[in-house]
């Protein structure tokens, strides 16, 4: 298996320079306080339950680190649930933030395993009742029950091949991890 | 102060395999023992446990399992006779009753403090075993006073444990088993599955432990691995040797009765969640498994004639609930005892030389450790995949010993 990979690596280009994140892992497990960071993002309620999200600089590497350019996120609902529908509904962002990073993973993983991408695509789904958010039955949780996750993916493998990329790939994904795990959360307020 | 050469720290298969490998090098060495011979065998093991390997792959320095039955599995009594019977066959020069204190790093060498006397010596040799104390995840630290929280190290059979459930967290050779033997006693058990290794006991006919022993898997040589500090990690085959030879995997399990659960992801108040992974975790092994089947297929069409071996097959996937359970009220679930069955690492408690990383693991070369004239052995993967099995301590101990001596012949010169 590796051998193939050493082989192969050279032609596949996915796009993904893993030799400076195999670089950086080596690097950060010499420094594990260069592996701390810390992501942010700001949300301004603009009107209704449109809500506009700016994400600009975060932590790491020891420093703070300035991308020079904002990016922006916006959320809204859905009409029926009496709103605008300005932007995705902030759930459907944390389906494409999973399904951002498996589909990133995947195609890291397949450049590290020499494996040539040709398309990749994920579809996602999340089944919620919303007599949680809705307060109906308290038993009924706010968020999601199951999350579906379908990935097509046309790559020069086979198909064991192709399901360890997406295997690996979960695995690996913080995502994932934050989805499929509990995390503390602290709010406060002036 | 009694001077040697080369303190051995313990006298199980990799001192005693140590041992033989430096008297053939006519360097004069002790073995210091905090118990007796096997110690770790005789008294840290859970009364059915039998080895992983068939006994035939039970081997030491011009010493092998000679009985009737090659392909059975020991149990501890067995294991001790054999390992006892070697450190006889080969007059091992052992100190029993010898509790290492302290090893500090002198000039030209080691002072090895122990509770009957002190060593100096040039070189020493950890061989004192990769499961001294269990690994217990901090998330035990939410686990209610009412429920009995229990280690493999102190689990020795069901009937010490309360009438009631069992979570059992880990689901390598040893969660598996205690979870088959303690579902089997009454106790309905809950299995916490995490990253998890799964293999057939046999396949196309052959032991499991007989095809990674034919096909080169076990020989592997730490240098030739492709991320050697993540192979020292993967967590134990689930494996149990019974005079069956039956496979033990979640599916066994699963028939058996037995509640399969993700990975513990949090415990506050004898809550618990576990984790969503757990059809990945599944995925990722039954995967796996299929690329070791597939190499032995491989191996077998290039090595073998037509019929040599029984044909080719593959093994259901791990079956996972549509809707796998992610929480529990342990005391609402009747769970009256958890095992953590989570894993071991070795106890360096007394080393006093700067060789730890910052996660307690020793920083070594192949068993070379990173300070001059300081050696350890038996460690998983250490220098081949077999390592950390009686059968890798003779070539393990054999390249050492070289090494060693050739230290030696260079502060000598």
């Amino acid at each position: 298996m590796t051998q193939t990979t050493n082989q192969t690596a050279a032609e596949v280009n996915n796009g993904v320079n893993v030799e400076a994140l195999l670089g950086a892992r080596e690097a950060l497990d010499a420094a594990p306080e260069a592996a701390q960071f810390k992501w942010r993002t700001t949300c301004e309620w603009v009107n209704g339950t449109h809500c506009k999200s700016t994400v600009s600089g975060f932590f790491g590497l020891g420093e703070e680190q300035s991308r020079g350019k904002d990016f922006t996120i916006e959320a809204d609902h859905p009409e029926v649930f009496a709103a605008e529908d300005n932007a995705a509904t902030p759930v459907e962002i944390v389906l494409s933030g999973l399904a951002s990073c498996l589909t990133a993973g995947v195609a890291a993983v397949a450049q590290h395993r020499g494996i040539q991408l040709h398309s990749v695509t994920a579809t996602i789904e999340g089944d919620m009742d919303l007599q949680g958010i809705l307060g109906i039955d308290d038993e009924v949780r706010n968020g999601f029950g199951n999350i579906r996750v379908h990935f097509d993916i046309d790559a020069d493998a086979d198909e064991d091949d192709m399901k360890a990329l997406v295997a690996q790939s979960q695995k690996r994904s913080a995502v994932f991890d934050i989805v499929t795990n509990p995390t503390n959360v602290f709010v406060s307020v002036n | 102060m009694k001077y040697v050469t080369t303190v051995i720290i313990g006298a199980g298969q990799s001192g005693l395999a140590m041992s033989r490998h430096l008297a053939d090098r006519s360097i004069d060495h002790v073995l210091l023992e905090r118990g007796e011979v096997a110690n770790s065998w005789r008294k840290e093991r859970w009364d059915s446990l039998r080895l992983l390997t068939p006994n035939w792959q039970s081997r030491l320095p011009g010493y092998a399992y000679d009985g009737n039955d090659p392909d059975g599995y020991m149990d501890m009594p067995e294991v001790i006779r054999f390992i006892q019977g070697y450190a006889e066959a080969i007059s091992a020069p052992i100190y029993t009753g010898t509790r290492v204190i302290s090893v500090l790093q002198i000039e030209n060498g080691y002072r090895v403090a122990t509770d009957r006397g002190e060593w100096r010596c040039e070189t020493v040799v950890l061989a004192s075993g990769a499961c001294n104390v269990a690994s217990v995840p901090k998330a035990a630290e939410g686990l209610p006073p009412a429920i009995a929280s229990l280690t493999p190290m102190d689990y020795r059979n069901p009937s010490q444990l309360d009438d009631g459930g069992v979570m059992v967290v880990g689901a390598s050779a040893t969660g598996v088993q205690l979870a088959k033997e303690i579902h089997a006693s009454g106790r309905p058990v809950t299995l916490s599955v995490g990253e998890h290794v799964r293999v057939p006991r046999l396949y196309r006919g052959r032991d499991i432990k007989w095809w990674m022993d034919a096909i080169g898997i076990m020989d592997m040589h730490y240098t030739e691995a492709d991320d050697v500090r993540r192979a020292r990690r993967v967590p134990s085959l689930q494996l149990v040797g019974t005079p069956e030879r039956a496979t033990l995997d979640l599916n066994a399990l699963r028939a058996q009765g037995v509640r399969i659960v993700g990975r513990l992801a949090g415990m506050c108040e004898g809550k618990v969640q576990f984790s969503g992974s757990l059809a990945n975790q599944c995925t990722l092994a039954d995967l796996k498994m299929n690329r070791l089947l597939d190499g032995i297929d491989e191996w077998i069409a290039e090595n073998a004639g037509n019929g040599e071996f029984e044909p080719a097959h593959r093994f259901r996937r791990t079956f996972v609930d549509a809707e796998p359970r992610l929480g529990m009220d342990l005391a609402a679930a009747g769970i009256k005892t958890v095992i953590w069955a989570t894993g071991y690492r070795p106890d360096y408690s007394w080393l006093h030389v700067p060789v730890l990383d910052r996660k307690g693991r020793i920083r070594h070369d192949g068993g070379v450790v990173d300070a001059p004239g300081l050696y350890v052995m038996g460690l998983p993967f250490l220098r081949r995949r077999k390592s950390s099995f009686i059968v890798g301590a003779d070539e393990d101990g054999r390249d050492l010993a070289e090494h060693l001596s050739a230290t030696l012949h260079r502060s000598a010169a």
